[in-house]
């Protein structure tokens, strides 16, 4: 026993320095299963409290450009209200009566933390709960996707971004139709790559890529980016399209929440036919 | 002597608060960050113990990934840069040891031993850090070659604060 506590006195240094290693590393790997975590992060309000207040000062400096795609958005959204609503039932004729039902609506909110410099970004909102927004909603800004909601505290939510190398988002070409999932490479904030493309069909540069709405968190139609370059890779059946983005994300600050009011619908019988 | 202890706290706090609030907004070329909270290890007197050193960088390292979402990455970087630095300051040590009353700092032991003490410690915290950050091992040339150009501007920031702030 002695030379036990002898011994532990004279490596005490060594062994301290491991003991806090190994939980350090076990944090990383712990947190790194994005989807389990829920605790200590950027959502929690001591954190997201200090960068709302930052976050006060930072806005008033991007006034104006800001203030050019606010307006920017509202015209497209005017424009785009129609398309928010879905038909309920087959007519001819259309009458916006009770014939549309809405299946989107947007929650308007603000960027108050966010990264692009990472292997996996994650921005925050001033948005959770009491807003509306919960897990697994998507977000947008005026000039295209920006995330998915990972996470919500009563008053704040954080956002896996498109940055992010664990995200992947069913991506289509506007023009053929076509189409693959989206997944960021981790070298260049402005590009992603879009995978699984066949070889046959014809891309090229300036093509619109736009969201499938095959996954039930984005809406059909949300601009991603346009075709920067095309990859063939040898011997294989697929294509590797170099997409560039839309949004800006290094001064990203106005973003709507996407809620799908018809989401539980559509998993529960996806999941219905799975099961079969 | 007993000053000492309240200084440090504030340093810990002020370091904390501008890489989380101004330095992470800085990205040069895209992915380069300059990380200078770890100028308080850097700091730290040659007499703080050494358990004391490995719990303050944890703390330190925490307090950091609270604010950046990457809970563990900055901890575990910086706890082997506490754990490291007394080997560096025994093998850089001048010849007759460092006098007691001084600290670590450009102003007692001169630029050249400042120098090197700094970039020896930085560059190791800045290869774990990316290193941890991708996880693996593969596209590896990208890690060292992010760790190689931080390190840099990492140095030319504290070797700034300590011609601006930390003067004496």
């Amino acid at each position: 026993m002695k030379s036990l506590l002898k011994f532990i006195y004279k490596y005490h240094y060594f062994i301290i320095f491991i003991l806090i290693e190994c939980f350090s590393i076990f944090l990383t790997i712990q947190y790194n299963d994005y989807q389990k975590t829920a605790y200590l992060n950027s959502s929690n309000n001591l954190s997201g409290a200090v960068y709302s207040k930052m976050n006060g000062i930072s806005q008033y400096l991007n006034l104006k450009e800001k203030n050019q795609e606010l307006i920017y958005s509202l015209a497209s959204y005017k424009e785009l209200s129609k398309k928010a609503y879905k038909k309920n039932q087959i007519s001819l004729i259309e009458v916006y009566d009770s014939v549309y039902i809405q299946q989107f609506e947007f929650i308007p909110c603000q960027v108050i933390n966010n990264s692009v410099n990472k292997q996996n970004n994650y921005l925050t909102l001033n948005a959770g709960f009491k807003q509306g927004v919960i897990r697994e909603m998507a977000v947008v800004s005026p000039m295209g996707i920006v995330g998915i909601v990972k996470d919500a505290t009563d008053n704040y939510a954080s956002v896996i971004s498109v940055l992010n190398q664990n995200l992947r988002i069913s991506a289509m070409l506007k023009r053929t139709g076509y189409f693959g999932s989206l997944n960021w490479d981790g070298l260049d904030y402005r590009y992603v790559n879009l995978l699984d493309l066949p070889n046959h069909i014809s891309v090229n540069k300036g093509d619109t890529v736009i969201t499938s709405g095959y996954s039930s968190m984005f809406p059909k139609g949300e601009l991603i980016g346009f075709v920067e370059g095309i990859e063939d890779s040898d011997g294989s059946e697929f294509i590797k399209v170099r997409v560039k983005l839309s949004v800006n994300f290094k001064n990203i600050s106005n973003v709507m929440v996407v809620s799908n009011l018809l989401r539980n619908e559509q998993l529960t019988l996806e999941n219905k036919s799975s099961h079969d | 002597m007993i000053k000492i202890i309240p200084r440090n706290l504030f340093r810990f706090v002020v370091l904390v608060l501008l890489q989380v609030w101004v330095l992470n907004n800085i990205q040069f070329s895209g992915f380069v960050n300059p990380y200078l909270y770890i100028l308080f290890i850097l700091l730290l007197p040659f007499e703080t113990p050494g358990w004391l050193v490995l719990i303050l960088s944890f703390f330190l390292g925490l307090s950091v990934d609270m604010f950046t979402d990457t809970l563990g990455m900055h901890a575990s970087a910086s706890v082997f840069m506490g754990f490291i630095r007394p080997y560096v300051l025994q093998s850089i040590a001048p010849r007759d040891g460092y006098e007691a009353g001084t600290f670590p700092r450009i102003f007692y032991y001169g630029l050249i031993w400042f120098l090197k003490y700094a970039i020896i410690l930085i560059f190791i915290h800045h290869l774990f850090l990316f290193t941890i950050e991708v996880f693996k091992f593969g596209s590896y040339y990208l890690v060292l070659w992010r760790t190689f150009l931080s390190t840099i501007f990492t140095t030319v920031f504290v070797i700034l604060s300590q011609y601006l702030i930390f003067r004496k």
